[in-house]
């Protein structure tokens, strides 16, 4: 079974919805993408993942699977077009799955924590553990790419589209604060590999617009104020 | 496995997530050797080297290159010795595998360290919560004898090394899981019966002294 029936519960904002999609889009896999209306959960959504109700769920001819990293690894496995997703080396996946755990455990949270931040002292700290994080970051594709442009090699991978996925976010988030978190003189090999990750053919299509971004993230800031 | 292999274990005798790895190591025949980590006294540099992250256990050395964090371990040791294979062999079946043991990460641990943790209703709350997990992974096993299906396989591994500070949490929390969750509880004993397990399988009264110990540091009691 390949590229039959192939649907992918999403929202167009989400970072771990973004994952799948550039899978899918590595592989040339056409699907239809179901857009969950923000704020309500679809009858279809909550039948395909009733542990946690959450975005992305890939359907393959109508089993359902979950979480953003394993439905990549899936894609990864089930089509052979394009190019191999997860690195091939055992050792090398090891290190990529520990990066990706780190960004989805401790550092997106952290950009999360610098919009949640109360008071000039609590932001100034919670942007310097985000730009820490992102040092770390740099050390690691330092190692993994090899000189190469991406995690992966010369092509994007695993821990590209993990790290990747964030950008639009990431974006907003210096927008609306009005600093810089990706510095070219701190972290001048990510600054580099954003732009070509986001220029990338599997991914341009699909990366939010800075601009859209930050509308739909202050409708999400009043709704949570109101609330 | 050739000579040459060297495969070393920074471990910590009563770490669920130790025991984890031993399990896998044993499924797969392999030898290695280990080193214990006197986590609440003082770290090894060479752990400190291997996990510079998070300094903790465990890490498996494998000819001196480290991989971290026991679920990757696990993962790692099953793709680099292939044979017998601990995840499902077709592409659906591992990805609820990888589900499975991503949900037994995020939620089986921290929930029984709630039970440990807390005293009154917050004790109340924790038991009931950690209750409904083990009831969501009885109905992720459904009607076979391990998730693994017929078979022990990867989710088992991730799990069952997890169990080992279960009785902590029933003393603790005033429950028994054999009452509560029957088929979880038949499940632990079906694995205890494995060479794998039995071998590595952590005494549960000193386990639940260690968590005396650790009740007293964090003020429990």
């Amino acid at each position: 079974m390949a590229s039959e029936d192939v649907k992918l519960l999403g929202g167009w904002p989400s970072p771990y919805v973004m994952r799948p999609r550039i899978a899918l889009n590595i592989k040339s896999v056409n699907y239809e993408f179901l857009e969950e209306k923000f704020g309500s959960k679809s009858d279809l959504l909550l039948k395909s993942n009733p542990v946690y109700k959450k975005i992305p769920v890939l359907i393959h001819g109508e089993k359902p699977i979950c979480e953003s990293l394993i439905i990549v690894e899936y894609v990864d496995e089930v089509w052979n077009s394009g190019h191999t997703i997860l690195p091939s080396d055992p050792y090398d996946r090891a290190v990529a799955r520990f990066w990706a755990t780190y960004i989805d455990d401790k550092w997106f949270p952290g950009i999360r924590a610098i919009s949640r931040a109360d008071g000039e002292e609590a932001k100034k700290k919670a942007v310097e553990e985000v730009i820490a994080g992102l040092v770390l970051l740099e050390d690691a594709f330092i190692k993994c790419s090899k000189g190469k442009s991406f995690f992966g090699g010369d092509k994007i991978g695993y821990l590209d589209i993990a790290l990747g996925c964030f950008l639009g976010w990431l974006r907003v988030t210096e927008k609306l604060g009005n600093f810089a978190l990706l510095d070219e003189s701190k972290t001048p090999n990510l600054f580099k590999w954003a732009e070509k990750f986001s220029s990338d053919d599997a991914v341009k299509d699909i990366m939010p617009q800075t601009d859209k971004l930050m509308e739909f993230a202050k409708v999400l800031m009043a709704k949570s104020k109101a609330s | 496995m050739p000579t040459n292999e060297e495969l070393l274990l920074l471990d910590l005798w009563v770490s669920p997530f130790s025991t984890r790895v031993k399990i896998a190591l044993a499924e797969k025949g392999l030898s290695y050797k280990t080193q214990e980590e006197d986590v609440l006294g003082g770290k090894s540099d060479l752990l400190l080297k291997s996990n510079p992250l998070y300094a903790k256990v465990p890490v498996l050395l494998h000819n001196g290159k480290p991989v971290v964090e026991s679920t990757n371990i696990v993962y790692y040791i099953d793709e680099t010795w292939p044979s017998p294979q601990l995840l499902p062999a077709c592409s659906y079946g591992k990805s609820t595998a990888r589900f499975w043991a991503d949900f037994i990460d995020k939620k089986v641990f921290d929930a029984g360290r709630n039970i440990w943790q807390s005293k009154g209703e917050e004790l109340e709350a924790a038991k009931n919560e950690f209750i409904d997990i083990l009831k969501k992974l009885e109905g992720a096993m459904g009607d076979k004898d391990y998730f693994g299906g017929d078979k022990f396989g990867f989710v088992d591994v991730i799990l069952i090394g997890l169990t080992t500070w279960f009785y902590a949490y029933e003393k603790y929390g005033g429950f028994k899981i054999e009452k509560e969750c029957p088929k979880f509880a038949a499940w632990v004993n079906r694995c205890k019966e494995r060479d794998s397990v039995a071998k590595n399988y952590i005494d549960p009264e000193r386990t639940h002294e260690f968590v005396g110990l650790l009740r007293k540091m964090h003020g429990v009691e």
